[in-house]
């Protein structure tokens, strides 16, 4: 009887409760983002650059079209999934080695170091980096007794910094999906007579392998989209991120249209990742 | 543009989705001419600026350097400022005509008074504006049929500049950085901004007659498709191309860049933080830019505009900004007013001899700037996808 009572005013609450995050979502998140894609089916006024509300598909005949935008949206692309490759193998053993084999305060020390860069300003990581990868940055200065020269600033440099900036985001996920591992599982297979490369193949990988997509859809996403660290490291090579930049003020559309590039490169990443299983554990 | 503005970035990524979310625009703002203004009422007691990095100081980045509080205290106008980064960035910010004045450089003006944002300045109203330098006055850039669109605040060269101890014999010429470029692969900058092409331009002016380029802002289809197969070539040679003056200053120092554009307040930074460089005027003569306090078509508060336009050229602000920035005043009287009274020399101030070898920033339009009527020049749209395509 009460229960019944009290049910609407309950729903009432949860309602209220709700509405604000449901209307931020639909009205601001999904609804700018497709107005944006809107705009770019529009045209601007050569001599203004003023927005004319004319329907047209023109924006995406010339990025289909113009080499340029082609050789930048593969560069994007590449570099993305570079900073993903990269940060899989920096992070796979790290958070390995935190999860199983690091205890007590060394794990803590270890968790507190991947976190604290997290909490610094991305400006400062970024032009930290370009001060270590100039001419006579630390980099030259410890490669030069090999007789080696650092990378200098350009495509390389991005990718490193990118990887940098990024893996947190990467170490985290699989880090929790590897301390969750029962230890039992381990000890089960290793009494069933599994060996080191068998009990990492059939306990270790399934386990890990959700957390390192999740991981990826970060570190690929944010790659795709970033432009300040090519403008800090990147030398003379530009990202998509780049040419939405220059294009912003002078043809909304044109821009609209290319940031629509990296939405669809996201997409087609998180279709992936879901047939893969990446997606099962959010 | 000038001054290092990492924050343009994120700025302009919200420029954008402010923009989409309003509809951007009413579509035809062609009429929005606005007539002068014929007299100076009373102040509104407010005026919302937009400005580059140092121009409208008041005291919070450096106590020394507050010309804000006292135009406060003496007009009861109370000043808001939006920095903003580039002139990109200034187009826009006007478009949303809530500023009444924009301290635009020369590759923004043209495009604000095409799109009716700003409105022709009543020079008879700004009293200071009698002393600005003539060669400052009734420019390609800053008028339009006859009316100033505004009051000039400054000038500056871009300038070569080099380090010595690398870079030898000394060049005094473009060349350096284009068809000599190549001795010094990977370590030549250059700006990074589609107004850039006109450097390229200014440098074909001079070794291809044949292309009879009269104007680097006025270049039809082949004058512009041969600068950019020049750019396109240079690139080869770039290290990075700079957009923010800080970034420029360490590159030299660390000698990631060797050679290659800048200006004299980066040539003095510079060598104030002991880098070996050195700055020259090279033989073809050089592009700039000029900055002019513009009014918004639609000002709220024109008056304290006004009162603002007149405070900003004064001689004795005119010469506090201008140190505080580094670059040439545009008030003759302001260059006794400098603490140093150098600057006006180091910065050929006074010289136009000197500014009449600069080609400053102008806005490139359809229109051809430099008078032919039988062909169609190109716009700063088409540079900007030039743009692009050069760096590839």
């Amino acid at each position: 009887m009460s229960a019944t009572r009290h049910e609407p005013r309950a729903r009432g609450r949860l309602a209220a409760l709700l509405a604000p995050p449901l209307l931020w979502l639909v009205l601001a998140y999904l609804g700018s983002l497709a107005v944006l894609l809107l705009s770019a089916f529009w045209t601007t006024d050569p001599f203004t650059s003023d927005v004319v509300h004319t329907w047209t598909t023109d924006n995406f005949r010339d990025i289909l079209t113009t080499p340029v935008y082609r050789t930048v949206a593969l560069r994007t692309l590449g570099i993305a999934v570079a900073v993903t490759l990269l940060d899989a193998l920096l992070a796979l053993p790290m958070a390995f080695f935190m999860a199983r084999v690091a205890a007590g305060r060394l794990r803590r020390a270890l968790l507190v170091a991947v976190l604290t860069p997290l909490w610094a300003g991305y400006l400062v990581k970024a032009y930290a980096w370009r001060v270590m990868l100039g001419e006579h940055g630390i980099v030259n200065a410890a490669l030069a007794p090999l007789g080696l020269h650092g990378p200098g600033y350009g495509t390389a440099a991005v990718v490193i910094v990118l990887a940098y900036l990024w893996l947190p985001y990467m170490i985290l996920p699989i880090h929790a999906a590897l301390e969750r591992l029962p230890v039992h599982q381990l000890e089960a297979s290793a009494d069933l007579g599994a060996g080191t490369v068998r009990t990492l193949r059939s306990v270790v990988a399934p386990a890990v392998r959700p957390a390192l997509l999740a991981g990826s859809v970060f570190t690929f996403s944010l790659s795709l989209g970033d432009y300040l660290t090519v403008q800090i490291v990147g030398g003379r090579t530009q990202l998509l991120g780049n040419v939405i930049a220059s294009q912003v003020t002078l043809d909304l559309p044109l821009a609209a249209a290319l940031s629509a590039v990296p939405v669809a490169l996201v997409v087609c990443y998180l279709a992936a990742v879901r047939r893969a299983g990446g997606l099962d554990s959010l | 543009m000038r001054n290092a503005n990492p924050w343009k970035a994120a700025v302009a990524a919200g420029v954008l989705a402010l923009a989409v979310a309003c509809g951007s625009g009413d579509g035809g703002t062609h009429g929005g001419r606005a007539a002068e203004q014929q007299s100076i009422g009373k102040g509104e007691g407010r005026v919302d600026i937009i400005a580059w990095a140092g121009y409208a100081e008041d005291g919070s980045n450096d106590p020394k350097a507050d010309w804000v509080h006292p135009f406060e205290r003496q007009t009861g106008c109370k000043v808001n400022t939006k920095t903003a980064g580039t002139s990109d960035e200034m187009v826009s910010l006007m478009k949303t005509g809530q500023y009444d004045t924009v301290s635009a450089s020369g590759d923004a003006t043209l495009r604000l008074i095409a799109a009716g944002d700003v409105a022709p300045v009543n020079t008879r109203l700004v009293p200071n504006y009698r002393d600005i330098f003539s060669g400052l006055k009734m420019r390609p850039f800053n008028s339009k049929d006859g009316k100033m669109y505004g009051i000039p605040h400054g000038r500056g060269a871009n300038l070569l500049m080099y380090r010595t101890d690398k870079v030898s014999p000394a060049p005094d010429s473009w060349k350096a950085v284009f068809d000599g470029a190549a001795k010094y692969a990977g370590k030549v900058t250059a700006y990074d901004s589609p107004i850039y092409i006109a450097d390229a331009a200014l440098y074909l002016m001079k070794t291809r007659p044949a292309l009879g380029i009269k104007d680097p802002y006025a270049l039809d289809r082949t004058q512009l498709d041969a600068a950019v197969a020049l750019l396109k070539k240079q690139r080869q040679q770039i290290g990075e191309y700079w957009s923010d003056y800080q970034k420029e200053v360490t590159a030299f120092k660390g000698g990631d860049s060797v050679l290659g554009t800048t200006w004299q307040v980066i040539a003095n930074t510079a060598a104030a933080e002991k880098a070996p460089v050195k700055a020259v005027l090279p033989k073809e003569g050089a592009t700039g830019w000029s900055d002019t306090w513009m009014v918004s078509a639609r000002a709220a508060h024109p008056n304290c505009a006004y009162k603002w336009l007149n405070w900003i050229v004064s001689p004795k602000v005119n010469a506090q900004v201008a140190e505080y920035f580094g670059e040439a005043p545009a008030n003759a009287k302001a260059c006794k007013e400098t603490a140093d009274p150098r600057h006006c020399a180091v910065y050929h101030a006074d010289d136009e001899a000197y500014y009449r070898r600069v080609h400053f920033w102008t806005t490139p339009v359809p229109q051809c700037l430099d008078g032919r009527r039988n062909v169609t020049c190109t716009d700063y749209a088409e540079w900007t996808r030039a743009w692009t395509e050069i760096k590839g």
